[in-house]
């Protein structure tokens, strides 16, 4: 069925557009874009006061399949997905059994065709096993459609290996992401060190934990030339790190999480263990440094760091309850209110994080809204308020601090992989 | 038409003057008389107050009977605070105050001193109190003002002044140690 | 006589940050009087009576468990101690499980002490009855900061102005943190010292000052309260050793008598490691008033007891 999209605001950061206008979807693909398009027998959606952007790219997602089924479910992680105006997500691969082979990878890939609503793309592991002893066969993961490859949840710690691990990507011109911590430093820690960890007496996690790690890499990544992602960046060091490898051509990206700009150490007081995350919430200087990064291009992806726990975990005593929030279905109205409204960004700049971005550097396709791509569409009304209720929440778990907050922006409708899975809020 | 406004510009409540500062010396005088009467004496006589005016007015007592009798009769003052029910009458602070009692009260005759006797619950928790405290050969109770509606078996041995009152009605003692200079016994019409 | 003006509304304790100058200052006023009916010879009071209190104590204690469980009794309270070590914990409960268990049993207050920081904050969420935190890992012990003050507050008839040095392992130390709270609020002026390694991030932003010298912490102290130095912490590679740590940190007659002033206060929350943070003779010597903190510390709980008591059935009223 054909799909005519009508009077919205066009962004697609790819191409440099932003203006109003219609998009026809032929045979699943952008057959027309922009100006005013008819169509006979096309499902016309009215996009006026919406923006139409290219479906959102996250580039780092845990759907805990396989192996933590009662967390979440590729299934339940791609409906969540699809609410939150996510067409693809990369599903991090520490799971049970983590992505290192073949089988894996193509499992994902099919309970993801199975699922039938976005694209899964995996991301397979730097080491076998993920246990940061030998290398996995990258080759061969990035045949069966790894874009990347990652050890997140750990470092590598050997760094003789890491070396060694970014030398052998960059021959096959894989993507390393890399997550970086020192667990030695980090120690028994479960949330930043400063005023607040000595106020509430919770362990501390010295910043160290990640500076020295992302220095670490970006300088072996440097000698060796791969590209190297650093993932979820969360402190104005990394940031700085960051900030002067890319003046000297080094071939690095970062992203951040929207929990990492909305909130801060602070707002542990309570004890809230949705709250809890790895690496931890950061403190106020720190969040106006990513925040900095963002706008000036320092950190060039927004990813959600999605990580679903079954409410009886988190249940617990702060020290013992796992570290991790979802976050696909309250990524869009909270970013839009930290960088837009409480920020001096606009929709273009955030969209190119999300979804241009993303694509352009895992080398996927899509994030754009190219005549001709894949019809990978978004739409959101950027004014629309809404209450993020428990009862409402689509992924399996309902680990996140928002819930019962107010939201303003919403994603209304979402077409993925030419198909409309979203239709008013409603998975279709 | 305009609503007759005139009626809400009415005291709510009118207040009836009992005693004033001269009638509550008179008043005190008297019973610190009787009750030198019915001891026969101040032999192993000691006064204890309720807090907080009781025990004001266990010191005027104390004082009165010197000056008749020359002799000392030991005073004490105690708080109930932690002896009280749920339906005990509270001033609404969920405090305690000090208990001072500085000698034996084993085999003495204790004379309890309240301001007003009402439901009884209050004289209720003192006697608990003090039989914590030892073994005393009698208590009686000596109040400024009974006002009736008992709720317990307690009567008084030595009364100040019986008001009958109702019970929407309240009763106050006004101290110069604990309001305001201008001593006087109040009844407050609901 | 004025009244006091101070109320108390809360229903639990969990912490002495979030209490205001008055409500320490109620709480230490009603101690004074709770003192006096521990010198009465009934010194029994049917304040609780019919009420249940219980002791939850999820990690070793054995003089605040007692302290409690008296003040309790005195107070007429019934009570009952869940000792982690012969309770389902050992089981694999979970916090949330042994909350519901005490909810049914409808009992009106729990007094919690656990390893984990929040954790009475965790249960205050889930029960209906008043919880009392009997220290929470590394974050507050409310009462032992309060008996500590009432102490102080009895031998120096004030706390206002007072110099207090609290000296050890503040990192990890809860009763560190409430006793800064507690003696900033009532306007003391509070030093603490220990090895940098075992400094917490950022203390100074509480209103205390940091040194990392044991002179400049005795000099002009008027009271200094000495932590227990866990030996697990020199395991960790937090200090090198105890010899390194009493040479430069321990209280001894020679560093008194070199920098303290004569009328100085030596507390301790107990237990002693005796030859470490305190040398062997200072624990029983006239600076020491360690004792009088154990006592001081019934009267207290009975006061917290009493008021949480009389807060909670206010909120129902």
């Amino acid at each position: 069925m054909d799909i005519l999209i009508k009077n919205g605001r066009i962004i697609d950061p790819a191409n440099g557009l932003d203006e109003k206008g219609d998009i026809l979807v032929e045979k699943g693909v952008i057959s027309k874009i922009g100006g005013t398009i008819q169509k006979a027998g096309a499902e016309v959606i009215d996009a006026k006061g919406k923006i139409c952007a290219p479906g959102f790219i996250d580039m780092h997602t845990h759907l805990r399949e396989p192996g933590r089924e009662d967390a979440e479910t590729v299934e339940t992680a791609s409906r969540a997905a699809v609410r939150g105006g996510f067409t693809t997500v990369c599903a991090m691969p520490n799971t049970t059994p983590p992505c290192d082979s073949r089988a894996n990878t193509e499992f994902i890939i099919e309970q993801g065709k199975r699922a039938g609503l976005i694209r899964v793309i995996p991301i397979g592991t730097i080491t076998k096993g993920r246990k940061g002893e030998e290398l996995s066969e990258m080759a061969e993961l990035q045949r069966t459609g790894c874009p990347a490859v990652s050890d997140d949840g750990d470092s590598v710690e050997d760094a003789s290996l890491m070396q060694r691990a970014l030398e052998y990507a960059s021959m096959l011109d894989l993507l390393v992401i890399s997550h970086c911590e020192d667990k030695k430093i980090t120690g028994a820690g479960v949330m930043r060190e400063g005023y607040f960890s000595t106020v509430l007496g919770l362990a501390p996690i010295p910043k160290e934990a990640e500076s020295t790690i992302v220095a670490r890499d970006i300088s072996l990544a440097e000698r060796t030339g791969a590209r190297i992602h650093i993932a979820h960046v969360s402190c104005s060091e990394s940031v700085e790190i960051i900030r002067e490898a890319k003046k000297r051509g080094v071939k690095v990206t970062a992203e951040v999480t929207p929990h990492h700009l909305a909130l801060m150490d602070k707002d542990l007081k309570g004890y809230d263990t949705n709250m809890k995350v790895n690496p931890p919430l950061a403190g106020e200087a720190d969040v106006k440094a990513l925040k900095k990064a963002v706008k000036d291009g320092t950190i060039d992806v927004i990813a959600t760091d999605h990580a679903p726990h079954p409410e009886h975990e988190k249940e617990k005593e702060f020290d013992h309850a796992p570290f991790g929030m979802i976050g696909l279905e309250t990524a869009l109205p909270v970013i839009r209110k930290v960088l837009i409204e409480e920020g001096d960004m606009e929709w273009p700049e955030v969209i190119e994080k999300l979804a241009s971005n993303p694509a352009r550097i895992l080398g996927c396709g899509r994030g754009t809204l190219s005549k001709g791509a894949v019809a990978d569409i978004v739409m959101i009304d950027p004014e629309r308020e809404w209450i993020y209720e428990k009862e409402g929440i689509l992924s399996k778990s309902v680990n996140s601090p928002f819930i019962g907050t107010k939201m303003k922006g919403q994603v209304t409708d979402v077409v993925a992989g030419g198909r409309h899975v979203l239709k008013a809020r409603g998975i279709v | 038409m305009c609503p007759d406004d005139k009626r809400g510009e009415i005291e709510m409540s009118t207040t009836s003057r009992i005693l004033d500062e001269a009638g509550i010396k008179r008043t005190l005088m008297r019973m610190s008389h009787e009750i030198i009467e019915k001891n026969q004496g101040t032999e192993r006589l000691v006064v204890i107050g309720i807090k907080t005016r009781g025990a004001f007015l266990a010191e005027r007592i104390a004082g009165n009977i010197k000056e008749i009798e020359g002799k000392e009769v030991p005073v004490g003052a105690i708080d109930i605070n932690l002896y009280r029910d749920d339906l005990t009458e509270t001033a609404g602070q969920p405090v305690v105050r000090s208990t001072d009692i500085g000698f034996d009260i084993n085999k003495k005759k204790v004379i309890l001193v309240d301001d007003v006797l009402f439901s009884g619950r209050t004289v209720r928790c003192a006697l608990d109190e003090l039989i914590d405290f030892g073994r005393p050969e009698a208590i009686q109770l000596a109040v400024l003002v009974d006002r009736g509606h008992r709720e317990l078996p307690i009567r008084p041995d030595f009364v100040g002044k019986n008001i009958p009152t109702a019970k929407t009605e309240s009763v106050e003692v006004r101290l110069k140690e604990t309001d305001n200079d201008q001593e006087e016994v109040l009844v407050i019409h609901a | 006589m004025k009244t006091n003006p101070a109320k108390w509304t809360k229903k639990h304790l969990l912490g002495i940050e979030e209490l205001t100058e008055e409500e320490i200052t109620l709480i230490l006023d009603q101690a004074a009087n709770f003192r006096e009916v521990l010198s009465r010879a009934i010194p029994k009071v049917p304040a609780l009576r019919g009420k249940t209190i219980v002791n939850l104590f999820c990690e070793a204690s054995t003089r605040t468990r007692a302290s409690f469980e008296l003040a309790a009794k005195r107070l007429s309270a019934d009570t009952l101690t869940v000792n982690v070590n012969t309770s389902s914990f050992l089981k694999g409960e979970t916090l949330k499980d042994t909350a519901k268990n005490l909810e049914a049993m409808k009992i009106d207050m729990i007094v919690m002490r656990h390893g984990c920081a929040g954790a009475p904050h965790f249960l205050s969420e889930r029960v209906t009855s008043s919880v009392v935190n009997a220290g929470d890992g590394m974050h507050e012990h409310p009462t032992q900061a309060l008996l500590d003050v009432f102490t102080i507050k009895e031998k120096k008839e004030k706390i206002k102005g007072l110099k207090v040095s609290i000296i050890g392992d503040i990192a990890h130390s809860r009763v560190a943190r409430s006793n800064i709270w507690a003696l900033t609020k009532l306007g003391a002026i509070v030093t603490v010292c220990g090895p940098k390694t075992l400094m917490p991030a950022e203390i100074e932003k509480t209103g205390c000052t940091v040194t990392y010298s044991i002179k400049e912490a005795l000099e002009n102290a008027d009271v200094i309260n000495v932590l227990r130095i866990q030996m697990e912490r020199q395991q960790k590679g937090l200090f090198p050793t105890i010899r390194e740590y009493v040479q430069n940190f321990g209280i001894t007659k020679e560093v008194l008598k070199k920098y303290a002033k004569k009328d100085l206060l030596i507390m301790h929350p107990g237990p002693i490691n005796r030859g470490v943070e305190l040398s062997h003779d200072i624990a029983d010597s006239e600076y020491s008033v360690i004792l009088d903190q154990v006592t001081n510390g019934v009267a207290v709980r009975m006061a917290v007891l009493f008021l949480l008591s009389q807060g909670a059935k206010r909120k129902e009223v």
